[in-house]
């Protein structure tokens, strides 16, 4: 199989999985040529309306963020309906049935359904052969559209996973949003002591505000951030996660300079949760309604429990005694916010916690994009794969996962912090 | 948003392109609605932008060193026709104009004035050429203007032939001309008006002025829009000589010809129309020129230091929620001097975001909901002064109290003005109001070639 090594349009250096190009979004599976009977590629098998497959995620032709994405993010691979003469589907791992689940990881390399390495043999640069995902037909614009049917092409954001050695987390633009405005951002720091702490950091960017995904991504970079340099240096790790609630707040904040989008629309905002393990202590920190679940390895000798409390209206009114838990969910208004990080945010009340688990198990950090398909600790229990401590990549697609078949309405974001770290 | 293309040419101005929309449509939602604003600055040599007021005329002189600026040639059309006697203060009127222009022509452009009647004739320089503008041949030009005299009958076309020949002579980048009419275009058949337009169009551009109340309000809209340029009433004739000054000095500063607004959509969309909403309405939906697959040009003519607003309407095939569809790319383009790929001087993009969520597909831009408005506005004049001349007073009534209310919202208070000449307004919320028994012809002309002049969304 032949595999390019730079990419046709841009000439980006490429990985031998890379199914599209990092840089430009060029599609290294498509077709060379123009095929008009090219069938539109069914890439994304829940897709309801069966008229466009949804496109496998790619990188954003912009990079105009400022961010760098995140270090091992990996890119899926599409479905298996799209002819890929460049790259070999990766092979499906036996009992796995969701597509996704064949989606690669870059490292480590210990993942049994990982691609071997293989040296790409070189190739010559073809013609742009960027043939859209929806028709097949068209090439795809500078500006990430197809010039023939118009059809947006996947983006970097769609799907990004990433693996590290105490921490892991998938995030997915779900099957009903157009772009995914939920971030992460991982990081492990070593501790004076010498051992190791996990960082997990989770934004869902509020859609009525402007530039939601920015906010999202530009928060969970800079909560990440501080969290790593402030438990490097020794500060305790509740401390640590306030400074890291305020940068993050700031970094959202900053957005709102040289905006120039409608003043009719909100200032760039999003909600915020946190979990580090440090030690033997496991801490949290959030504002909005992304949570924190902590899941036992043994649920017969512990109880899962949810680690966070909403600031929404619908906590509200059942932390004020005025509704049934079953009452306030029921409300239209239950899911609106109370608290979130942005400009517009009337003060922010930044929340954290800190426990001592007892026993071995798992931290789900996630936005509500999995939650309303799991809302209780125990519902969510039920679906996390006995072996999540272990394999805490595939738990995360597990769940992403089970959101999208549950409809996927929203974006979803799950990161998986084995406890306690053990390395 | 804008999307900023450096040209190539230091000469032309910089173009931007801003979009307003709302992008989201409901599940099966086709329809996609949006305002180009494309405003052009800062070409040439000459100062800075000239500022602009609300809903004003999209002039934008600027002050450029004599000899400088780009190259140019302005052709004036001063109707001679027997009409022009009564009063016999008109036709000194239109001298003195037609000299308070030639005195506005930058050094360096070229330039003629033509008489014309039932035929056209070469006043200035004659032998079918232009003049270059000096001192010397300003002067010689307005010496030859005292040759003027009424005589004769109308025939535009042949007077815009003319224009064309003498403008074609010369090796410029803007072709301008300024036309004068004081009557009807009785010495010549509709065709042959019609067919010298189409000959005309796209090679200069004219302004046009009615003096007086006996000419066409439709015949010089007409010509003004075919041709790209301005029309306007000069009910009396003494305010000429400021028009005229005012329009060549919006001449002299246009800096880039042939700008054409190119507009893709993807396959299987429908192009509902395409409109030129500020600084007035002009419909350019049927002069798309096909430009390549899926796309095609509409004529904008010349711009200055300017900004214009674009109403695009298309509709797409629907696709799923959470889908996203590029619905129209929207460029300014200005076709290659040798032959080559036209340079894209702005884009902007128009997008189609398919949704659940209601809230966010109801919503309505209120850039897009202005302009609906100012078209709406537009219309509502010109069938309510047309039913009241065929005498249909209730229908008459009905649609200029529709304008009324309009202007009102919009806060198109020149338009409000008009109106108020031509109906007593009772309540202008409600747009109820009461035709007027006498109006003036002077007034009616006016609202009717000025019902197309828009307001800009209040910010
Ligand atoms: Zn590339
Ligand atoms: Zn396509």
């Amino acid at each position: 199989m032949p595999q390019l090594t730079v990419c046709p349009s841009c000439a980006e250096r490429l990985e031998p999985e890379d199914r599209f190009c990092g840089n430009c979004g060029t599609n290294l599976a498509a077709p060379l040529s123009p095929a008009p009977s090219f069938a539109p590629a069914a890439a994304r098998d829940r897709t309801e309306d069966g008229d466009y497959g949804l496109a496998p995620p790619v990188a954003e032709a912009d990079g105009d963020y400022g961010l760098a994405p995140p270090t091992r993010a990996t890119i899926p691979g599409q479905g298996s309906a799209q002819a890929a003469p460049f790259a070999a589907p990766a092979p499906a791992p036996a009992g796995i049935a969701d597509p996704r689940e064949t989606l690669l990881t870059t490292e480590p390399d210990t993942e049994p359904d990982t691609e071997p390495d293989t040296e790409p043999e070189p190739a010559e640069p073809a013609k742009p052969a960027a043939a859209c995902v929806a028709c097949g037909i068209g090439s795809v614009d500078g500006d990430g559209y197809c010039e023939h049917c118009g059809h947006a092409q996947p983006r970097r954001r769609d799907h990004i996973e990433q693996e590290l050695a105490l921490v892991s987390a998938v995030t997915d633009r779900g099957l009903r949003h157009h772009r995914n405005e939920d971030a992460f951002a991982l990081a492990e720091a070593t501790l004076p002591d010498g051992t190791s702490a996990a960082i997990a950091v989770v934004c869902d960017g509020v859609s009525s505000s402007s530039r939601p995904d920015d906010a999202s991504e530009t928060a969970s970079v800079a909560a990440s951030d501080t969290l790593r340099a402030a438990l490097s240096s020794g500060t305790e790790a509740r401390q640590a996660m306030q400074e890291a609630l305020l940068a993050a707040s700031e970094s959202v904040n900053s957005l709102v300079e040289g905006d120039t989008s409608d003043p009719e629309t909100n200032a760039p905002a999003c909600t915020f949760v946190s979990a580090v393990t440090t030690g033997e202590l496991l801490t949290v920190g959030w504002v909005g309604d992304s949570r924190a679940y902590w899941i036992p390895d043994d649920r017969a000798a512990d109880n899962p429990a949810r680690l966070t409390e909403d600031d929404s209206w619908a906590a509200r009114m059942v932390e004020a005694g005025l509704l049934s838990e079953e009452e306030a969910y029921a409300d239209e208004r239950a899911h609106a916010i109370t608290g979130w990080l942005g400009a517009d945010a009337v003060e922010l009340d930044p929340h954290t916690a800190s426990f001592e688990p007892d026993l071995p198990g798992i931290v789900v950090v996630c936005t509500d994009g999995l939650w309303n398909y799991a809302e209780s600790a125990a519902e969510l229990a039920a679906v996390v794969p006995p072996d999540a401590r272990t394999r805490p990549l595939h738990c995360a697609r597990t769940l992403v996962g089970v959101a999208l078949d549950g409809g996927g309405h929203d974006n979803i974001t799950v990161a998986v912090i084995p406890f306690p770290a053990s390395s | 948003m804008a999307v900023l293309s450096k040209s190539e040419n230091p000469n032309i101005p910089q173009f931007t392109a801003e979009v307003y929309q709302n992008e989201y449509l409901p599940e099966g939602g086709r329809e996609v609605n949006a305002i180009v604003t494309v405003t052009s600055t800062g070409g040439g040599t000459g100062g800075p932008p000239a500022k602009q007021g609300e809903g004003s005329e999209a002039s934008g002189a600027r002050a450029y060193a004599p000899g400088h600026g780009p190259s140019a040639a302005v052709v004036i059309m001063v109707d001679c026709s027997g009409s022009m006697e009564y009063p016999p203060t008109k036709m000194r009127n239109a001298r003195d104009a037609t000299a308070a222009a030639i005195d506005t022509i930058r050094d360096g452009v070229s330039f003629a004035v033509v008489a014309g009647t039932h035929k056209a004739v070469e006043v200035y320089p004659g032998g079918g050429r232009l003049a270059v503008a000096d001192a010397a041949t300003r002067g010689q030009a307005k010496e030859a203007l005292r040759k003027l005299t009424a005589g004769g009958g109308t025939a535009i076309g042949t007077w815009l032939r003319l224009a064309d020949r003498l403008l074609a002579s010369s090796e410029v980048s803007i072709r301008h001309a300024i036309l004068l009419t004081d009557g009807r275009n009785e010495h010549e058949k509709p065709e042959e008006l019609r067919a010298a337009l189409d000959a005309c169009a796209g090679r200069y551009t004219c302004d046009c002025r009615g003096v007086g109340t006996d000419w066409e309000v439709k015949e010089v809209t007409g010509i003004a829009s075919a041709l790209l340029g301005t029309a306007d009433i000069v009910a009396d004739p003494s305010g000429l000589e400021g028009d005229f000054r005012q329009m060549m000095e919006a001449a002299m500063g246009k800096e880039v010809a042939d700008v054409s607004l190119r507009l893709w959509t993807p396959q299987g969309a429908e192009i509902k129309f395409v409109k030129q909403v500020a600084p007035s309405v002009e419909d350019l939906t049927t002069r798309r020129v096909d430009a390549g697959p899926r796309a095609g040009d509409y004529p904008t003519g010349s711009w200055g230091d300017e900004s214009r607003d674009y109403h695009v309407c298309v509709e797409v095939q629907p696709a799923g929620v959470g889908q996203e569809m590029l619905a129209g790319r929207v460029s300014l383009v200005l076709p290659s001097a040798d032959g080559g790929a036209p340079e894209v001087l702005s884009q902007g993009l128009v997008r189609a975001v398919w949704t659940d969520d209601m809230a966010a597909s109801t919503r309505i831009n209120p850039q897009v909901a202005h302009y609906t408005g100012q078209a709406e506005l537009a219309q509502a004049i010109q069938q309510g002064l047309e039913a009241r001349k065929a005498g249909d007073l209730d229908s008459a009534t009905a649609k200029l109290g529709r304008a009324v209310q309009l202007a009102a919202e919009s806060g198109n208070a020149d338009t409000a003005k008009l109106l108020a000449k031509v109906v007593d307004v009772v309540d202008e919320a409600t747009g109820t109001v009461r035709l007027k028994k006498n109006v003036d012809d002077a007034d009616e002309m006016t609202l009717e070639t000025r019902s197309t002049k828009t307001v800009r969304v209040k910010k």
